[in-house]
Protein backbone atom coordinates (compact mmCIF):
# COMPACT_ATOMS: atom_id res chain seq x y z
CA UNK A 1 0.00 0.00 0.00
CA UNK A 2 1.77 3.43 -0.72
CA UNK A 3 0.61 6.76 0.92
CA UNK A 4 -1.85 8.75 -0.74
CA UNK A 5 0.02 11.48 -1.75
CA UNK A 6 -0.42 14.76 -0.55
CA UNK A 7 -1.19 16.98 -3.55
CA UNK A 8 -2.98 15.19 -6.36
CA UNK A 9 -1.26 13.94 -8.50
CA UNK A 10 -2.52 15.61 -11.67
CA UNK A 11 -2.05 18.76 -10.07
CA UNK A 12 1.52 18.16 -9.35
CA UNK A 13 1.82 16.74 -12.66
CA UNK A 14 0.74 20.21 -14.25
CA UNK A 15 2.75 22.05 -11.92
CA UNK A 16 5.79 20.09 -12.95
CA UNK A 17 5.36 20.20 -16.69
CA UNK A 18 4.62 24.08 -16.57
CA UNK A 19 7.79 24.58 -14.53
CA UNK A 20 9.85 22.76 -17.23
CA UNK A 21 10.20 24.06 -20.59
CA UNK A 22 12.28 21.36 -21.84
CA UNK A 23 9.50 18.75 -21.07
CA UNK A 24 7.46 20.88 -23.45
CA UNK A 25 10.35 21.59 -25.82
CA UNK A 26 10.85 17.96 -26.24
CA UNK A 27 6.68 17.73 -27.02
CA UNK A 28 6.80 14.92 -24.07
CA UNK A 29 3.21 14.13 -22.73
CA UNK A 30 2.40 12.64 -19.01
CA UNK A 31 -0.51 10.47 -19.15
CA UNK A 32 -1.75 9.24 -15.66
CA UNK A 33 -4.19 6.09 -14.97
CA UNK A 34 -4.60 6.10 -11.61
CA UNK A 35 -1.28 5.10 -9.80
CA UNK A 36 0.28 4.54 -13.37
CA UNK A 37 2.35 7.39 -15.44
CA UNK A 38 2.81 6.61 -18.59
CA UNK A 39 5.49 9.07 -20.83
CA UNK A 40 4.71 9.45 -24.68
CA UNK A 41 7.83 11.40 -26.78
CA UNK A 42 5.53 11.72 -30.49
CA UNK A 43 8.05 11.51 -33.13
CA UNK A 44 9.13 14.65 -34.50
CA UNK A 45 11.90 15.04 -36.94
CA UNK A 46 14.09 16.90 -34.90
CA UNK A 47 14.62 14.19 -32.54
CA UNK A 48 16.36 11.87 -34.76
CA UNK A 49 20.16 11.79 -34.16
CA UNK A 50 21.76 9.50 -37.29
CA UNK A 51 18.95 10.67 -40.27
CA UNK A 52 21.18 7.56 -42.01
CA UNK A 53 19.35 4.91 -40.49
CA UNK A 54 17.04 7.23 -39.37
CA UNK A 55 17.20 6.47 -35.90
CA UNK A 56 16.30 9.15 -32.64
CA UNK A 57 18.90 10.38 -30.66
CA UNK A 58 20.50 8.40 -27.67
CA UNK A 59 20.81 11.69 -25.94
CA UNK A 60 17.14 12.33 -26.52
CA UNK A 61 15.84 9.10 -25.62
CA UNK A 62 18.72 9.31 -22.56
CA UNK A 63 16.96 12.64 -20.96
CA UNK A 64 13.37 11.22 -21.85
CA UNK A 65 13.44 8.54 -19.29
CA UNK A 66 15.34 11.04 -16.92
CA UNK A 67 12.27 13.10 -16.80
CA UNK A 68 10.10 10.20 -16.97
CA UNK A 69 12.02 8.72 -13.85
CA UNK A 70 11.34 12.42 -12.31
CA UNK A 71 8.11 12.90 -13.08
CA UNK A 72 7.38 9.36 -11.17
CA UNK A 73 9.34 10.32 -8.03
CA UNK A 74 7.83 13.75 -7.77
CA UNK A 75 4.25 13.30 -9.24
CA UNK A 76 3.90 9.75 -7.57
CA UNK A 77 5.38 10.74 -3.95
CA UNK A 78 4.56 13.01 -1.29
CA UNK A 79 8.20 14.74 -1.88
CA UNK A 80 7.66 18.44 -2.05
CA UNK A 81 10.72 19.71 -3.82
CA UNK A 82 11.88 18.79 -7.55
CA UNK A 83 14.40 15.80 -7.13
CA UNK A 84 17.09 16.74 -8.70
CA UNK A 85 19.62 14.42 -10.78
CA UNK A 86 23.22 12.93 -8.87
CA UNK A 87 23.78 10.44 -12.01
CA UNK A 88 22.24 8.49 -14.72
CA UNK A 89 23.05 5.17 -16.28
CA UNK A 90 22.00 4.56 -19.66
CA UNK A 91 21.91 1.65 -21.68
CA UNK A 92 20.77 1.29 -25.18
CA UNK A 93 19.27 -1.96 -26.42
CA UNK A 94 18.08 -1.15 -29.71
CA UNK A 95 17.91 1.89 -31.98
CA UNK A 96 14.89 4.12 -31.57
CA UNK A 97 13.29 3.84 -34.91
CA UNK A 98 11.53 6.90 -36.16
CA UNK A 99 7.95 6.36 -34.31
CA UNK A 100 6.13 7.42 -30.65
CA UNK A 101 7.93 5.96 -27.90
CA UNK A 102 6.77 4.95 -24.77
CA UNK A 103 8.33 5.15 -21.16
CA UNK A 104 7.21 3.95 -17.57
CA UNK A 105 9.29 4.03 -14.26
CA UNK A 106 9.42 2.44 -11.26
CA UNK A 107 10.28 3.82 -7.90
CA UNK A 108 13.09 1.27 -6.73
CA UNK A 109 13.72 3.09 -3.35
CA UNK A 110 13.56 5.97 -1.61
CA UNK A 111 15.74 6.61 1.31
CA UNK A 112 15.74 10.53 3.18
CA UNK A 113 18.00 11.74 0.89
CA UNK A 114 18.31 9.55 -2.14
CA UNK A 115 15.81 8.05 -4.19
CA UNK A 116 16.45 5.19 -7.00
CA UNK A 117 14.48 4.88 -10.22
CA UNK A 118 14.12 2.90 -12.99
CA UNK A 119 12.81 4.00 -16.31
CA UNK A 120 12.20 1.83 -19.46
CA UNK A 121 11.41 3.12 -22.67
CA UNK A 122 9.86 1.13 -25.67
CA UNK A 123 8.06 1.68 -28.82
CA UNK A 124 5.85 -1.44 -30.32
CA UNK A 125 6.49 -3.98 -27.94
CA UNK A 126 6.64 -3.71 -24.25
CA UNK A 127 8.19 -6.34 -24.02
CA UNK A 128 11.33 -5.67 -26.46
CA UNK A 129 12.41 -2.27 -24.82
CA UNK A 130 14.73 0.16 -26.59
CA UNK A 131 16.48 2.06 -23.66
CA UNK A 132 16.62 1.32 -20.09
CA UNK A 133 17.85 3.83 -17.19
CA UNK A 134 18.52 3.75 -13.15
CA UNK A 135 18.89 7.00 -12.02
CA UNK A 136 19.85 8.38 -8.83
CA UNK A 137 18.06 11.81 -7.16
CA UNK A 138 19.16 13.93 -4.54
CA UNK A 139 15.53 14.85 -2.11
CA UNK A 140 16.01 18.00 -1.89
CA UNK A 141 14.99 20.32 1.63
CA UNK A 142 14.88 23.98 -0.03
CA UNK A 143 15.60 26.34 2.78
CA UNK A 144 13.38 28.71 3.14
CA UNK A 145 9.43 28.82 0.57
CA UNK A 146 9.93 27.79 -2.83
CA UNK A 147 8.25 31.24 -3.74
CA UNK A 148 11.61 32.85 -3.16
CA UNK A 149 11.25 34.22 -6.53
CA UNK A 150 13.99 37.06 -6.43
CA UNK A 151 17.28 35.13 -5.52
CA UNK A 152 17.97 33.85 -8.95
CA UNK A 153 19.24 30.66 -7.91
CA UNK A 154 21.60 28.69 -5.44
CA UNK A 155 24.48 27.10 -7.56
CA UNK A 156 27.06 27.15 -4.75
CA UNK A 157 30.40 25.50 -6.50
CA UNK A 158 31.38 23.47 -3.00
CA UNK A 159 28.76 22.94 -0.58
CA UNK B 1 43.95 14.87 -41.97
CA UNK B 2 43.00 17.24 -39.72
CA UNK B 3 41.03 18.74 -41.92
CA UNK B 4 39.33 15.63 -42.96
CA UNK B 5 37.99 15.12 -39.85
CA UNK B 6 36.96 18.86 -39.59
CA UNK B 7 34.60 18.46 -42.96
CA UNK B 8 33.46 15.28 -41.23
CA UNK B 9 32.94 16.38 -38.28
CA UNK B 10 30.93 19.77 -38.88
CA UNK B 11 29.05 17.54 -41.73
CA UNK B 12 27.97 15.02 -38.74
CA UNK B 13 26.85 17.99 -36.69
CA UNK B 14 24.90 19.49 -39.54
CA UNK B 15 23.50 16.10 -40.66
CA UNK B 16 22.06 15.39 -36.74
CA UNK B 17 18.59 17.06 -36.41
CA UNK B 18 18.67 17.26 -33.04
CA UNK B 19 21.97 18.86 -32.95
CA UNK B 20 20.90 21.53 -35.22
CA UNK B 21 17.87 21.55 -32.90
CA UNK B 22 19.56 22.31 -30.14
CA UNK B 23 22.24 24.49 -31.96
CA UNK B 24 24.71 22.52 -31.41
CA UNK B 25 28.09 24.00 -32.95
CA UNK B 26 31.76 21.36 -33.03
CA UNK B 27 34.42 23.84 -31.77
CA UNK B 28 37.52 21.81 -32.18
CA UNK B 29 38.12 18.32 -33.92
CA UNK B 30 41.55 16.34 -33.19
CA UNK B 31 42.01 12.69 -33.57
CA UNK B 32 40.24 10.88 -30.61
CA UNK B 33 38.71 14.22 -29.30
CA UNK B 34 35.97 16.63 -30.15
CA UNK B 35 34.30 19.75 -28.47
CA UNK B 36 30.91 20.87 -28.85
CA UNK B 37 29.22 23.82 -27.63
CA UNK B 38 25.62 23.71 -26.49
CA UNK B 39 24.20 27.70 -26.24
CA UNK B 40 22.27 28.84 -23.76
CA UNK B 41 17.85 29.05 -24.27
CA UNK B 42 15.05 29.27 -21.87
CA UNK B 43 13.40 26.48 -24.04
CA UNK B 44 16.00 24.19 -22.75
CA UNK B 45 15.59 24.81 -18.83
CA UNK B 46 14.39 22.14 -16.35
CA UNK B 47 12.97 24.17 -14.00
CA UNK B 48 11.87 27.64 -14.42
CA UNK B 49 12.53 28.53 -10.71
CA UNK B 50 16.38 28.10 -11.20
CA UNK B 51 16.88 28.19 -14.62
CA UNK B 52 19.12 25.85 -14.65
CA UNK B 53 19.87 23.90 -18.03
CA UNK B 54 17.86 19.82 -17.96
CA UNK B 55 20.08 17.38 -17.32
CA UNK B 56 19.05 15.45 -20.26
CA UNK B 57 19.75 18.40 -22.52
CA UNK B 58 23.08 17.78 -20.98
CA UNK B 59 23.01 14.29 -21.32
CA UNK B 60 22.31 14.70 -25.16
CA UNK B 61 24.96 17.24 -25.58
CA UNK B 62 27.71 14.65 -23.60
CA UNK B 63 26.31 11.53 -25.71
CA UNK B 64 27.26 13.84 -29.30
CA UNK B 65 30.22 14.63 -28.17
CA UNK B 66 31.02 11.12 -26.93
CA UNK B 67 30.01 10.24 -30.54
CA UNK B 68 32.34 13.00 -32.24
CA UNK B 69 35.71 11.68 -30.36
CA UNK B 70 35.02 8.05 -31.45
CA UNK B 71 34.26 9.19 -35.24
CA UNK B 72 37.00 11.33 -34.95
CA UNK B 73 39.33 8.01 -33.61
CA UNK B 74 38.47 6.16 -36.49
CA UNK B 75 40.33 6.10 -39.60
CA UNK B 76 36.93 6.00 -42.37
CA UNK B 77 33.90 6.72 -41.19
CA UNK B 78 32.05 3.87 -39.50
CA UNK B 79 28.68 3.92 -38.16
CA UNK B 80 28.65 4.04 -34.74
CA UNK B 81 25.77 3.62 -31.68
CA UNK B 82 26.16 4.22 -27.91
CA UNK B 83 26.08 1.46 -25.88
CA UNK B 84 25.75 3.23 -22.45
CA UNK B 85 26.08 6.51 -20.66
CA UNK B 86 26.91 7.03 -17.08
CA UNK B 87 26.44 10.16 -16.22
CA UNK B 88 27.73 12.01 -12.78
CA UNK B 89 25.55 15.72 -12.63
CA UNK B 90 28.33 17.35 -10.33
CA UNK B 91 26.89 20.44 -10.07
CA UNK B 92 23.87 22.87 -11.45
CA UNK B 93 25.07 24.32 -14.74
CA UNK B 94 24.84 28.54 -14.42
CA UNK B 95 21.98 29.85 -15.66
CA UNK B 96 22.55 31.84 -18.88
CA UNK B 97 25.78 30.24 -19.74
CA UNK B 98 26.64 28.33 -22.63
CA UNK B 99 27.59 24.35 -21.99
CA UNK B 100 30.54 22.43 -23.68
CA UNK B 101 31.63 19.18 -23.89
CA UNK B 102 35.37 17.64 -24.15
CA UNK B 103 35.25 14.23 -24.73
CA UNK B 104 38.03 11.57 -25.49
CA UNK B 105 38.08 7.93 -26.82
CA UNK B 106 40.88 6.63 -25.18
CA UNK B 107 40.29 2.78 -25.81
CA UNK B 108 39.57 1.80 -29.52
CA UNK B 109 38.73 -2.42 -29.86
CA UNK B 110 37.61 -4.20 -33.30
CA UNK B 111 33.73 -3.71 -32.69
CA UNK B 112 34.04 -1.32 -28.89
CA UNK B 113 34.96 2.22 -28.40
CA UNK B 114 35.51 3.61 -24.72
CA UNK B 115 34.53 7.34 -24.07
CA UNK B 116 34.89 10.00 -21.61
CA UNK B 117 33.62 13.65 -21.50
CA UNK B 118 33.22 16.27 -19.46
CA UNK B 119 30.80 19.31 -19.91
CA UNK B 120 31.67 22.61 -18.41
CA UNK B 121 30.41 26.09 -18.45
CA UNK B 122 33.03 28.58 -17.43
CA UNK B 123 36.06 26.85 -16.15
CA UNK B 124 36.91 23.38 -17.72
CA UNK B 125 38.11 22.55 -14.07
CA UNK B 126 34.94 23.06 -12.32
CA UNK B 127 32.42 20.79 -14.66
CA UNK B 128 28.85 20.66 -14.71
CA UNK B 129 28.91 16.72 -15.25
CA UNK B 130 31.09 13.94 -16.36
CA UNK B 131 30.37 10.64 -18.09
CA UNK B 132 31.93 7.38 -19.26
CA UNK B 133 30.34 5.75 -22.52
CA UNK B 134 31.12 3.11 -24.89
CA UNK B 135 30.07 3.14 -28.38
CA UNK B 136 29.45 -0.23 -30.63
CA UNK B 137 31.28 -0.07 -33.99
CA UNK B 138 29.78 -0.69 -37.31
CA UNK B 139 26.34 -0.78 -35.64
CA UNK B 140 24.03 -0.77 -38.57
CA UNK B 141 23.49 -4.40 -39.14
CA UNK B 142 23.96 -3.86 -42.88
CA UNK B 143 27.75 -2.71 -42.13
CA UNK B 144 28.13 -6.45 -40.59
CA UNK B 145 26.27 -8.41 -43.07
CA UNK B 146 24.37 -8.01 -46.04
CA UNK B 147 20.94 -8.78 -46.38
CA UNK B 148 17.55 -7.47 -44.74
CA UNK B 149 16.67 -8.56 -41.07
CA UNK B 150 13.26 -8.24 -39.78
CA UNK B 151 14.04 -5.19 -37.64
CA UNK B 152 15.22 -3.30 -40.30
CA UNK B 153 12.26 -0.94 -41.82
CA UNK B 154 14.66 0.91 -43.89
CA UNK B 155 18.01 -0.25 -45.57
CA UNK B 156 20.75 1.78 -43.57
CA UNK B 157 23.02 3.92 -46.25
CA UNK B 158 25.70 3.89 -43.81
CA UNK B 159 29.37 3.32 -44.83
CA UNK B 160 30.43 0.49 -45.00
CA UNK B 161 29.33 -0.49 -48.03
CA UNK B 162 32.17 2.32 -49.33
Amino acid sequence: MSPRPAQPAAQKLADLIQRTPYIRRLGVRMELAGDEMTAVLPYCETLIGDPGLPALHGGVLGAFLELTALAQLFVMTEIEHQPRPIGVTVEYLRSGRPVDTYARAQIKRIGSRVANVYAEAWQDTRAAPITCLHGRFLLTSRTGPSNAGSSPVQTPSTT
Amino acid sequence: MLTILQDMGSYALRASPQAKALGFTLMGLAPGEATVRCPYSPELVGDVETGVVAGGVVTTLLDHTCGHAVLAALDAFRPIATLDLRIDYLRAAEPGCDILAHAQCYKLTRSVAFVRAIAFDRDKDDPVATVQATFMLDSSRSARRKGSTSHAQTIPDGGASA
